[in-house]
């Protein structure tokens, strides 16, 4: 039984980084149809910068919690403006490529300069204990990652459910045409929501360093199942990414845990799911078919 | 016939100059060295995952060795051109493959060097027999090189998965704890790592409480379920073997931290790190690991010597790659001095049965069974982060394994 926990308990952290990622990619969608794939790059970038600022001028994790997604947000959002809104008006695939060359160039710049070794980054000292649950112990950090990043989540859904600026946002994601309509500025929004959809990113990419191996290639090998679960969620769905996130987390470690004599079924199960939602579901579970055109 | 007479006075006449030459030819050798030179081939990695154990440092290291053997032999050298050649392999067979083609056929290189990646090593080692040129191999740790897949111009030269499984396994078994429990990544070198651990951990009288694959490559870079598993079983395992490399290996030990497995009373020993390894996880998070080193650069007076000479060129410690690969390419040219050619048959001939001592090899022999270069191995710990005194001095050296106990017994399935 206290098995069973700790295996939900590491799921859902897994989960935690899968739907913080997810979420971003799915706000970024849903505003510009662009399918970001420099996304796993800024996670990479929230990483490093964390573990270079602590290396290079002592900036510790907290202030690098705030710090990086601020920053990468600021970049996303001069990226969004010098390059990516250009080519929204054209087929999706040139953002495609657009992104996908984003990403090799960050990764190679990165490994110019610090190599493909991973960095070392210690776990927050104030975090490093575990916390008893009673039925077992948990490493603290996890426990930290789970609260914050639920909290994230909620905060998110709040700010887009219940404020003014939140239905502009869910309106021009959903409907971009027929909001503009009603005399609002979606343009105005794409290049904010765009920085904070990069600023998830980054604050995944710090959460992550001292737990995961700090190197180039550490987004490139996360985004795939990523891209896994905001298909199963519903592309630009804000719920779906979210709940898939957690859920493809969960399935992920259940699957490690219970079905381990079938390595084949372990290892492809992101994929087995997906597979099956999208015969079952085409739109994903939270997404809504496009209407013919 | 009388050509055939003629071509066989000719090579007769050849091989007495070569033979007649003493201590090495005096004249320069000219006409023995095709083109006169010597190229030298370093194939590995130089962006991906072992880029930094391997990689550009070790042409440094190549570019030391002919520095060192064209220092002491001066004017006696064979030729005073030695080249080096190097590509990226990338750590695909298939670019590995085309790769020791062009360098063989295009470049002119007498010797492949390197090459880590297992399933990229045994392709080039296939090139190397159609060719009939010579292959070093050191970066790569299957056993194949000398079992199913050896053959007369590959030699293996460093370290590979049997060396590690019977340095570590048994040791530790030994020593540390009779219960083990085995995570590998789930391919050829983990399954390869993971059968020749569970062998050598019962001949010592332990047991493999379990083992478990893990997914390759662990896209979710999370390992928390096998590590939670560990100290559950029945009965509880004393250490915890991991066989992941690189990235993923950092991941393993991060998490092993956090769960905090080693006050469970649950060890941890490593089936294959590089010194680079340990330098990215800091020896914090290893102290206490114990792992086998084919060669540890501040093990005694003369390897030090080395390492300070290494740090200079390329600004940081050598790994035992970068010290075999030293070794090789200087053994190699003590080779084709002796044969006074590089025939690359002569030069197999003059290796083989050959023992060697140097700043690698320590009671070397370079067998001619298997082609397998057999030298003292090092049960190695990682030292707790207060005896750590010195940037990369991160281990002390328990126990040297002796040459003749550190590899296997020649395989029947090599057929040279």
């Amino acid at each position: 039984m206290s098995g069973f926990a700790q295996n939900t308990f590491n799921g859902l952290v897994s989960g935690a980084f899968y739907a913080l990622l997810a979420l971003g990619l799915a706000v970024i969608f849903g505003m510009l149809r662009v399918v970001n794939f420099a996304h796993g790059a800024f996670y990479m970038l929230g990483a490093f910068g964390a573990y270079v600022l602590l290396t290079e001028a002592g900036v510790p994790f907290w202030a690098a919690l705030v710090i990086m997604p601020v920053g990468l947000g600021l970049l996303g959002m001069a990226l969004e403006r010098a390059v990516i809104h250009r080519l929204t008006k054209l087929d999706p695939l040139y953002n495609f490529l657009l992104t996908f060359g984003l990403t090799l160039i960050l990764q190679d710049l990165v490994k110019l300069r610090y190599g493909v070794q991973s960095s070392p980054y210690a776990t927050p000292s104030g975090l490093s204990g575990t916390v008893n649950f009673g039925l077992f112990d948990f490493p603290t950090y996890r426990v930290f990652i789970l609260g914050f990043a639920v909290l994230l989540c909620v905060a998110v859904w709040w700010v887009l459910t219940r404020t003014r600026i939140g239905m502009v946002v869910r309106a021009s994601t959903e409907r971009p045409d027929l909001t503009r309509a009603f005399g609002i500025d979606v343009g105005r929004w794409v290049t904010p929501v765009f920085g904070f959809g990069i600023g998830l990113a980054g604050l995944a990419g710090v959460l992550a360093a001292p737990m995961r191996a700090v190197n180039p290639l550490m987004g490139a090998d996360l985004i795939i199942v990523v891209f896994a679960v905001v298909v199963i969620g519903g592309l630009g769905s804000i719920f779906g990414s979210v709940a898939a996130g957690f859920g493809i987390g969960l399935v992920q470690a259940w699957g490690e845990a219970y079905l381990s004599h079938f390595p084949i079924v372990s290892q492809t199960i992101v994929f087995i799911v997906m597979a099956g939602v999208l015969l079952w579901r085409p739109a994903g579970l939270f997404g809504r078919e496009e209407a013919p055109a | 016939m009388r050509r055939t007479v003629g071509v066989a006075a000719a090579s007769a006449a050849v091989v007495l100059v070569a033979g007649c030459g003493g201590g090495g030819p005096q004249s320069g050798g000219e006409g023995k060295l095709t083109g006169d030179k010597i190229v030298l081939g370093v194939l590995n990695d130089q962006s991906g995952a072992y880029s930094e154990l391997s990689g550009k440092n070790s042409v440094t290291a190549v570019e030391m060795a002919i520095a060192d053997f064209t220092a002491k032999y001066g004017d006696k050298a064979v030729t005073k051109d030695i080249t080096v050649e190097t590509a990226d392999h990338q750590n695909k067979p298939d670019v590995a493959n085309s790769k020791a083609q062009e360098m063989y056929d295009r470049k002119g290189v007498d010797l492949i060097l390197d090459v880590p990646t297992s399933s990229a090593a045994l392709k080039v080692a296939d090139v190397a027999k159609e060719k009939k040129k010579l292959y070093f191999n050191i970066g790569a740790a299957t056993t194949d090189l000398t079992g199913k897949s050896c053959n007369r111009y590959t030699f293996h030269y460093a370290y590979d998965t049997y060396m590690l499984a019977n340095g570590t396994g048994k040791t530790t078994t030994e020593q540390i704890g009779k219960n083990w429990y085995i995570l590998y990544p789930n391919y050829a070198f983990g399954q390869d790592m993971e059968k020749s651990f569970s062998t050598a951990i019962t001949a010592a009288g332990g047991k493999v409480v379990g083992k478990d694959g893990a997914p390759f490559p662990n896209t979710s870079g999370d390992f928390s379920t096998f590590l939670l598993k560990a100290p559950t079983l029945n009965p509880k395992p004393d250490v915890l073997g991991t066989m992941q490399a690189g990235a993923e290996l950092v991941n393993v030990v991060k998490q092993y931290n956090e769960f905090k497995l080693r006050d469970k009373g649950v060890g941890l020993a490593v089936g294959l790190m590089f010194l680079t390894d340990i330098h990215s996880l800091t020896p914090a998070a290893l102290a206490g690991t114990t792992y086998t080193d084919a060669w540890y650069w501040n093990f005694d007076a003369k390897n030090r010597e080395f390492a300070d000479r290494f740090q200079q060129k390329a600004g940081t410690r050598p790994t035992f790659a970068h010290a075999a690969n030293y070794s090789a390419a200087l053994q190699y040219l003590e080779a084709v001095q002796a044969a006074g050619t590089d025939d690359a048959d002569a030069v197999v001939k003059g290796l083989e049965g050959k023992t060697v001592e140097d700043v690698f090899l320590r009671n070397g022999t370079i067998r001619a069974a298997d082609h397998r270069v057999v030298h003292d191995a090092y049960l190695a710990q990682v030292k707790p982060q207060s005896e750590v005194t010195e940037p990369w001095d991160y281990v002390k050296v328990l126990k040297t394994i002796p040459a003749a106990e550190a590899f296997r017994a020649p395989s029947a399935d090599c057929k040279l």
